[in-house]
């Protein structure tokens, strides 16, 4: 497999010299062997006007280096983390005397769940994010503090509870309640900010596939989070990602868990209906 | 080429008061294409320097989005805009040094950053921090750093 897809690229770059980055490439990503996973599907119905043809993950962006390092969970550096997440998982805190396996038993039962995320949740009235669910669960039923939004264990506990979904495909709902903000999000992809004049679509749908200076453009695609990124060597967030991109408009940012944020995670995700949840992947 | 530069700023300290202020960002006179005539520092650009501000990642860094042949001793260019070369036989100087000023009035909705603009933007930010500014913005690149870079891309002729 991995022999196969390297031998492609290499009769690929023989072909067609100087242009070994430009296009994201047509490798298979099966996990250990057995995971057979989809990194590229058809555009979302919602996606109809949307400036291109199919919906890719990040994966296909990366070099081959990169790649491998996800087809194997040994060589995953994001699946130390999930491991972090399993001492988290049964860890009792707060003052209920309550862990999470108190209430859910093992993290195999967070089986699908990372794939409809982020959700309208009834009682609250509001969308939440798999990361405000998980600090809802350890106000209210554990009685602990909640985890820094973007920090390292809410990172981990993300990975422990995507990778019980890999595989499957991405599916979050974007009508009935949800649709308000699912529709503010979407604005904010569209609006260009910061001193750069650029919006998400800018990079990651208008310009997926080129080169911006060292970086290869993906579709800005959030279902391989928590990603490992070897460029900080953690767990990223998706909020903390969304935080970066801003930034790198020149404009002052959202913070991680604000409502912009959140509006704008259920939009992105609603671009990924379809490719596989991938978390924890790896990217540079 | 460092000495040069200390040159240029030597010469402009020394002229001084007698020479004009240059042209304020909000002051641009552009044509209805998108052309700018007047330099906008009265002063001659440095060709050298221009292409060190559109290399550099903390100026210009403009190869972050258009190849440029005679900058490649920078390595990374990238392809969102159309390579440079030969432009300078594509455009005259007061078209490019519109573009560079503010593109958005030669292409409309472009992707390409205004560089000389301190106005009319949604949230912008302290650089590259991702907080608030705390005074009014300056331009991406000063008045005489567009000079520079025009006065750069004016030589870029195909042989
Ligand atoms: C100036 C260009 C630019 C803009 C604007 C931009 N990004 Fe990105 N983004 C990048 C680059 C470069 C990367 C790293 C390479 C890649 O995966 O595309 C990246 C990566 C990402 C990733 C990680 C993808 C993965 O597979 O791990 C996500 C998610 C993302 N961006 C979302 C966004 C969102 C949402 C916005 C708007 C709020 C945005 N980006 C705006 C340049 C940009
Ligand atoms: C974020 C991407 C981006 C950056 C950064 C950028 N440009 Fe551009 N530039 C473009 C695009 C895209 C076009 C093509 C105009 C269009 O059709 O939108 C362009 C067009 C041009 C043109 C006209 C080219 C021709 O052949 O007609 C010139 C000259 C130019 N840019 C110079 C610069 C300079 C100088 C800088 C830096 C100070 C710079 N650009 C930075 C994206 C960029």
């Amino acid at each position: 497999m991995k022999f196969n897809a390297m031998t492609a690229v290499a009769a690929l770059m023989l072909a067609v010299p100087g242009v070994a980055s430009a296009e994201p490439d047509d490798d298979t990503l099966i996990i250990n062997g057995e995971i057979e996973m989809t990194t590229k599907a058809e555009l979302p119905a919602h996606m109809e006007d949307a400036n291109m043809d199919q919906i890719m993950s990040g994966w296909h962006f990366r070099s081959d280096e990169t790649q491998a390092l996800q087809m194997d969970d040994f060589d995953n550096s994001g699946m130390i983390f999930v491991d972090e997440g399993i001492a988290q998982w049964n860890a009792v805190e707060g003052s209920e005397g309550n862990s999470c396996a108190s209430c859910h038993e093992g993290p195999e039962s967070m089986e699908g769940v990372r794939a409809v995320y982020p959700k309208w949740d009834e009682d609250a009235g509001e969308v939440q994010t798999l990361a405000m669910q998980i600090n809802d669960c350890r106000e209210n039923n554990m009685g602990a503090e909640p985890y820094k939004y973007a920090g390292g264990q809410m990172a981990n506990m993300e990975a422990l509870i995507a990778v019980q979904s890999r595989g499957m495909p991405v599916n979050v709902a974007i009508d009935g309640p949800a649709k308000e903000t699912w529709e503010k999000g979407k604005e904010l992809y569209y609006t260009r900010t910061g001193q750069l004049e650029l919006s998400c679509a800018n990079c990651h749908e208008d310009s997926y596939g080129m080169m911006i200076r060292a970086d290869h453009l993906s579709q800005g695609q959030i279902n391989g989070f928590p990603t490992y990124r070897l460029k900080n060597a953690k767990l990223n967030t998706v909020h903390g990602r969304f935080k970066g991109c801003v930034r790198d408009t020149r404009a002052e940012t959202f913070a991680p868990g604000s409502d912009e944020f959140v509006a704008l995670e259920l939009y992105v995700a609603s671009r990924g209906n379809g490719l596989s949840v991938e978390g924890p992947s790896v990217r540079n | 080429m460092k000495l040069s530069t200390t040159i240029l700023a030597a010469t402009v300290l020394a002229a001084g008061s007698a020479m004009a202020e240059p042209v304020a960002p909000g002051d641009v006179q552009f044509d209805e294409y998108g052309a700018v005539a007047e330099s906008l520092t009265g002063q001659p650009g440095d060709v050298e320097n221009g292409a060190v501000v559109m290399k550099s990642k903390s100026v210009g860094n403009c190869i972050s989005c258009h190849k440029v042949s005679a900058l490649d001793d920078a390595p990374f260019h990238g392809e969102i805009g159309p390579p440079l070369d030969g432009v300078g036989d594509r455009w005259g100087e007061a078209e490019i040094r519109g573009i560079v000023a503010n593109a958005k009035k030669t292409y409309p909705g472009t992707m390409m950053p205004a560089y000389f603009k301190v106005e009319g933007f949604t949230r912008p930010g302290d650089a590259y921090t991702g907080k608030a500014p705390e005074g009014p913005l300056d331009p991406l690149l000063t008045a005489q750093q567009i000079e520079d870079v025009v006065a750069f891309l004016v030589t870029l002729k195909e042989e």
